[in-house]
């Protein structure tokens, strides 16, 4: 059977890419930033899983303003870098699961969650900059990734408790796959940050950490956050969070913290990074 | 974490009237709400076609030419040409669609987010490095003039 057996929270800025593609990972402004996950690529490589659940958002790449789909799953062999108006980024093509990844779509289809089903699509920097902060830059991706790509633009975006949920249709999803698999799910993007209008720059180190906080243990109460408290508090483009709560869904009534990692700033946003582990 | 009814477990009833309003009490903020998207579609699919290396160099040979293929208003046009975003916004533009002019400029990202904020470049950078906009004072448009009222009151 397959199991999830961690989760990951991640920013996903694309600058995080760029210091990665141009060596600049362990200059002044990145060092910091970059320190926070060593703890995680040396964890990575030890618990070497198989599959990665990937939430994340396209920022206008794979989808542009036509078509919206508010929850879509990868069902693809493969996807390629995309090229997001400076040329695609040199990375490794991204390896998908096509099985598990149809049998996660059936299922969730089954428990009533509508997903959208792509087969062909490129994949921004919100897929690849958490790829390359778990795992450097290898020749090839050592994971097979099932990307979950979450509208988190065009409002109504869906609700803190709706990822929540779908997180925990995923679980049972992952859990009828006869293979035996390790799994992983990781939700990406936020923390605080506002890309736009005159408010733009706004970041909020102790929200963030509220909402750090609030993902470890038994509580569900980050469910519940409206969306005005995430655009209030952290910005408009922290509404990314919610898919955090796909994530957390995931991984069951209670976790258990084993790493955590802060910084401000990068670019315009807050960098925030969890890994924790279901307490079973 | 707001201590409502929320955080006991309950899900919340929801107005749809009241949570639209409620994205729009946000100050120097323009969520992308479905009315803007409808509005700026065209200015939005004009950005995305930048994501093509033939379509971004027809662009800057003839950026006023290149415009003049879309079913875009001359304002959006002009605020186009003129990289005047936070009109963009107003006219609704979204940031992650517009970033794919910011990249064809050469522009960094936050450089470009900078320009919409009342401060240079390196003022907004320093902004950054110490910490960021403090969201005190900057939650609601209404609590602003709500204070900016009790306070005058108060003189």
């Amino acid at each position: 059977m397959a199991r999830i057996t961690a989760g990951v929270g991640s920013s996903h800025v694309p600058l995080l890419g760029v210091a990665v593609d141009q060596g600049k990972s362990d200059d002044d402004y990145f060092g910091p930033i970059f320190k926070g996950y060593e703890w995680t690529r040396k964890w990575e490589a030890n618990t070497q899983p198989d599959v990665v659940i990937l939430v994340y958002n396209d920022h206008a790449s794979a989808f542009d303003a036509n078509i919206i789909p508010t929850f879509a799953i990868g069902c693809g062999d493969h996807y390629k870098s995309a090229d997001e108006g400076w040329g695609p980024r040199a990375v490794p093509d991204v390896e998908g699961h096509a099985d598990l990844a149809w049998h996660i779509a059936q299922s969730l289809i089954l428990d009533e969650f509508d997903m959208t089903i792509i087969n062909e699509m490129d994949v921004d920097h919100g897929l690849t900059v958490p790829l390359s902060m778990m795992f450097g830059q290898p020749a090839k991706w050592p994971v097979k990734v099932v990307p979950l790509a979450v509208n988190v633009v065009t409002y109504p975006v869906p609700s803190g408790n709706r990822c929540w949920a779908l997180g925990e249709a995923i679980k049972r999803a992952v859990e009828s796959f006869p293979e035996d698999l390790n799994v992983q799910i990781w939700g990406t993007g936020g923390m605080s940050h506002q890309l736009q209008g005159p408010r733009a720059g706004l970041l909020n180190r102790e929200w963030d950490n509220k909402f750090l906080d609030a993902l470890i243990g038994d509580s569900d109460a980050a469910r519940w956050i409206p969306h005005i408290e995430y655009l209030r508090e952290t910005g408009s483009e922290g509404i990314e969070m919610v898919m955090w709560l796909i994530m957390r869904g995931a991984l069951g009534r209670e976790t258990r913290l084993l790493h955590r990692h802060y910084h401000i700033p990068c670019s315009n946003t807050a960098i925030g990074h969890i890994v924790l582990e279901p307490v079973d | 974490m707001s201590n409502n009814d929320a955080t006991q477990g309950k899900k919340p009833a929801l107005n749809i009237h009241e949570y639209l309003a409620e994205l729009d009490d946000i100050p120097g903020t323009r969520i992308y709400t479905a009315a803007r998207a409808r509005k700026g579609y065209w200015i939005n699919q004009f950005a995305m076609s930048l994501m093509k290396a033939e379509n971004r160099a027809r662009f800057k040979a003839d950026e006023r030419a290149y415009l003049d293929e879309w079913n875009i208003s001359e304002a959006a046009k002009e605020a186009l040409l003129a990289r005047d975003y936070n009109r963009l916004l107003d006219l609704g533009g979204n940031v992650y669609f517009l970033s794919k002019l910011f990249s064809s400029d050469g522009l960094p990202f936050a450089e470009a987010v900078s320009t919409m904020t009342d401060m240079t470049w390196p003022e907004y950078r320093q902004m950054m490095l110490d910490g960021g906009r403090s969201a005190e004072g900057n939650r609601s448009i209404k609590a602003n003039l709500a204070a900016a009222a009790a306070n005058k009151g108060a003189n």
